[in-house]
């Protein structure tokens, strides 16, 4: 008994690595025409990792669902780009991608996160 | 329903936006875009399922397209594109209501189930009755799992499925673990020794009561964090009196375009950038620039949207509307600035991005530990622990420490007319240890004047006045223009000039009415043989008192002396000292010679001054300090200055009030006067200290919190925290971290 239940608990840490650090498959998507739509609700970016080409206009349109007010920024520290949600009232970052790289994208505390692929 | 608005996108066809709120799936999409586009005269219509919205190109009213709509069972109502703040207040005032209520729900039940075991008023649960009882107390603390707390379930799962995790996780978890738990134990009391069979239904719905409680309380605190950014919303005014075909009429601000003409009466809001066409009057900027006397504006004077017109009613042309104006630009700025983070918060940053993970390991080795090393009953201190460990943990305080600091402290600099690019430029501010001014423009007024006129034997002053005034009528030299402004103050008409002849680095030569005169320098005088005799004594005099002399000689004789000053901001001596009393040495950087701009530095008092510095010079005495290691801020103009603002630490651009967006500077000063940098740093220096108070809060507090849920003072106390401890704990941390930023505003530079 002992044995399994220390098994479990060493089981459950390797998953837990495996499944938030490890493990890479989150929703991607990648762009079709210049617009995207990224749902904002319940802790995530949806899709959360986008892909784009460098030195074609792009609009992020960001739909924010969630009321609370962690979900209410988007910053792309990386691009210096930032917007504020509001619920229901989808918003439209445009800009032209100028390098490429992974850039991610949070909310003002990094619980939401995302990533903008330039290739 | 939601409010009618229209936005204009297109002169050809209008774009209607449309909330069509009832939409539940792919086939009302169809169904809505379907009746939009049987309307005659709708070119495009566009349904998004995402937001319950559609955007219609046509030019038919919105009421028919409302009536179609509607005909196909569905209710739309015009939105606003870009939303207004009162929008964006009234959702999150609901949000914050349904926080409250959730939270009274679930504490006035948590409260009963509280009771009744506290009171054993229950039977025992291995009872018929007593399981029937204890199922009725676990249905109803599912009822408040699923209504206060059901957010966090479907967030943690949602996170879970994108291989992310966040504060639902925690708390879905830990409170989910107490109820599965009990609810076993109500299931199968036998399954477990009697002394396991404690039940949590109470510790699980308190939480969830402190949780939403504490949400609520900080989401109020955000609130206030941006007050600044609102107020500067709040100073657009809604419409503007226009001309139109000599009739004055009211419309939105919107359908105002360049070169209207807007009537501004006393009281009024200007309502967009401009220039004044006719009427005088005094305008209040202080919102904008922090310049608390009202600024005198007259016909050719720009005027400012936002700022409030005093006294008189006045006309003016717009020359920039929409987000061009000064308003809409100073908005955007502290937007972006509010959302930039210093380099102080990337580590908290770092840590909070693996924060939860890390709790749910720490979790599972805390029950690991209990079990194998525990006592008797283990299952009881592995749960109680556990849970503990994961409503404890708080990453929202981590997260918040720094933006939330920042947000207040870049919002209060604007209140001082203080506009910070960005989130690193503020925490550099604070630490800069020799501040470069440039003098013209930036300790001096920019605006050379008239300061002295002494005439030579046989002239008086008006006279003097009206042949240099004649003659530098021709001159663009900013010199010349500040002695004719100088006649034309004291009403004096220059005399009429029949040739001109500018000697470069020297002086002018000229003809009037049949005389030779000549107004320069004194070299220009020895080259033409002008005795200047007892005048150059005089002339003496006046360089020392940071003044430049130009000589009038009219035939071979001298007829005497003006001289011209670029008047000291009358607040800039002030401001330096403020500065040198903080411990920052101040050095002013001119091209002027150095008889002048040792006066100048003398009158001002600053530690250090280098004279005949070339424009394109600055930026290496800039890298010069640097190389020193100094910590070097730039005050400059903006324009002329633009290689060393870049090239400082921190290069701050004194603006005229207007001039907002300076790209090569980290700061504007909007406010004319000196005063912005001291301001600038004594903000950076409480908003700096205020986020490591946050930090340090908020770090302790987890370092601290967390082994103490885990139980490592058991050992020696045989003391354990409660869950519910554990979880008012967490709800007041955050709410702290944003209460502590608030005090910010408070704060006085």
């Amino acid at each position: 008994m002992s044995f399994i239940v220390n098994l479990i608990g060493i089981l459950l840490i390797a998953f837990i690595v495996w499944w938030f650090w490890i493990y890479k498959g989150r929703s991607e998507a990648s762009l079709e025409g210049d617009k995207i739509d990224i749902i904002v609700d319940s802790g995530v970016y949806e899709p959360s990792i986008i892909h784009a080409s460098l030195g074609k206009p792009l609009t992020l349109r960001f739909i924010r669902k969630d009321a609370n007010p962690c979900a209410e920024k988007v910053i792309f520290s990386g691009l210096d780009l930032s917007a504020d949600l509001e619920v229901d009232k989808p918003y439209e970052l445009s800009f032209t991608p100028q390098k490429k790289g992974e850039f991610e994208f949070t909310c003002q505390m990094a619980m939401y996160r995302g990533m903008l692929v330039i290739e | 329903m939601k409010e009618i608005k229209v936005s204009r996108e297109s002169k050809d066809h209008e774009t209607v936006h449309l909330n069509v709120p009832d939409m539940t799936c792919a086939g009302c999409v169809a169904k809505v875009e379907k009746s939009l586009r049987s309307v005659p005269g709708v070119k495009s219509a566009d349904v998004n399922f995402a937001d319950l919205s559609a955007s219609v190109e046509c030019d038919v009213p919105p009421d028919l397209l409302i009536k179609a709509v509607s005909d196909a069972g569905y209710t739309a109502s015009v939105a606003s594109p870009g939303g207004d703040s009162s929008e964006k207040d009234n959702a999150e005032l609901l949000h914050y209501r349904q926080l409250l209520k959730q939270t009274v729900v679930s504490a006035v039940i948590s409260l009963l189930i509280l009771a009744v075991t506290m009171l054993g008023l229950l039977p025992a649960v291995e009872t018929a009755p007593g399981r029937i009882s204890w199922a009725v107390v676990s249905l109803l603390a599912l009822f408040v799992l699923v209504y206060a707390g059901g957010r966090f379930f479907t967030g943690a799962l949602k996170s879970f499925k994108h291989h992310s995790a966040n504060m639902d996780t925690l708390i879905a978890i830990g409170t989910g673990v107490a109820w599965v738990y009990s609810t076993f134990i109500v299931l199968f009391p036998n399954s477990l020794s009697e002394i396991a069979r404690h039940m949590y239904f109470d510790t699980a719905t308190l939480i969830i009561a402190f949780i939403n409680l504490g949400a609520a309380l900080e989401m109020r605190a955000r609130g206030k964090t941006s007050q600044a950014i609102k107020r500067l919303i709040g100073l657009q005014p809604k419409t503007a009196t226009v001309l139109r075909d000599g009739q004055e009429v009211s419309i939105p601000i919107e359908a105002l375009q360049i070169d209207d003409i807007v009537r501004v009466r006393p009281g009024e809001k200007v309502p967009v950038d401009g220039e004044l066409t006719q009427g005088s009057s005094h305008v209040d900027e202080s919102m904008l620039t922090g310049e608390p006397v009202p600024a005198q504006k007259n016909v050719g004077d720009e005027v400012t949207g936002g700022t409030i017109n005093k006294s008189g009613s006045f006309l003016f042309k717009t020359t920039r509307i929409g987000k061009d104006t000064a308003l809409s630009q100073i908005i955007d700025m502290v937007r972006k600035a509010q959302n930039t983070k210093p380099a102080i918060g990337r580590l908290a940053d770092k840590v909070s991005g693996v924060f939860v993970p890390v709790v749910l390991i720490i979790a599972v080795c805390t029950s690991l530990i209990w079990f194998n090393f525990g006592p008797e009953p283990v299952i009881t201190y592995m749960l109680v622990t556990t849970m503990s460990v994961l409503i404890i943990a708080c990453p929202c305080a981590l997260g918040l420490a720094t933006p939330i600091s920042v947000m207040v402290g870049v919002g209060k600099a604007a209140e001082y007319g203080v506009l910070i690019r960005r989130g690193d430029a503020l925490q550099q501010a604070g630490r800069l240890s020799t501040i470069v001014l440039d003098k013209t423009g930036t300790i001096t007024e920019g605006k050379p004047v008239l300061t002295a006129i002494e005439p030579g034997e046989g002239w008086d002053e008006e006279r003097l006045l009206a042949v240099a005034a004649g003659v530098e009528l021709y001159s663009e030299h900013p010199l010349a223009q500040a002695i004719v402004e100088a006649a034309k103050d004291k009403g004096i008409t220059p005399e009429a000039c029949e040739s001109f002849v500018a000697v470069s680095g020297h002086g002018v030569k000229a003809l009037a009415g049949g005389r030779n005169l000549l107004l320069g320098n004194k070299r220009f005088m020895e080259h033409n043989n002008v005795p200047i005799g007892e005048l150059e004594r005089l002339a003496d005099e006046l360089s020392r008192q940071a003044q430049t002399v130009m000589f009038v000689s009219v035939n071979g004789k001298a007829a005497g002396i003006l001289g011209v000053s670029d008047p000291v901001k009358p607040d800039s001596k002030e401001a330096i000292q403020r500065l040198r009393s903080s411990g920052i040495k101040v050095i002013m950087l001119t091209g002027d010679n150095s008889a002048t701009a040792g006066a100048v530095a003398s009158q001002v008092g600053v530690d250090e001054y280098i004279a005949e510095v070339l424009p394109q010079d600055k930026a290496d005495e800039v890298a010069r300090l640097q190389g020193r290691g100094e910590k070097v801020g730039m005050v400059g103009d903006g324009v002329n200055d633009a290689p060393a603002l870049a090239g400082a630490d921190v290069g701050f651009a004194i603006g005229t009030g207007t001039d907002v967006a300076i790209e090569s500077a980290d700061i504007t000063l909007m406010r004319g006067s000196l005063h912005g940098v001291p301001d600038a740093v004594n903000i950076s220096k409480a908003t700096v200290s205020n986020i490591k108070q946050n930090l340090f809060g908020a770090f302790g507090y987890n370092s601290l919190a967390i082994p103490i849920a885990a139980g490592i003072i058991y050992p020696f106390t045989g003391m354990l925290l409660d869950p519910i401890i554990a979880g008012a704990a967490m709800a007041l941390s955050s709410v702290t971290v944003v209460t502590n930023a608030n005090r910010l505003r408070w704060f006085k530079p």
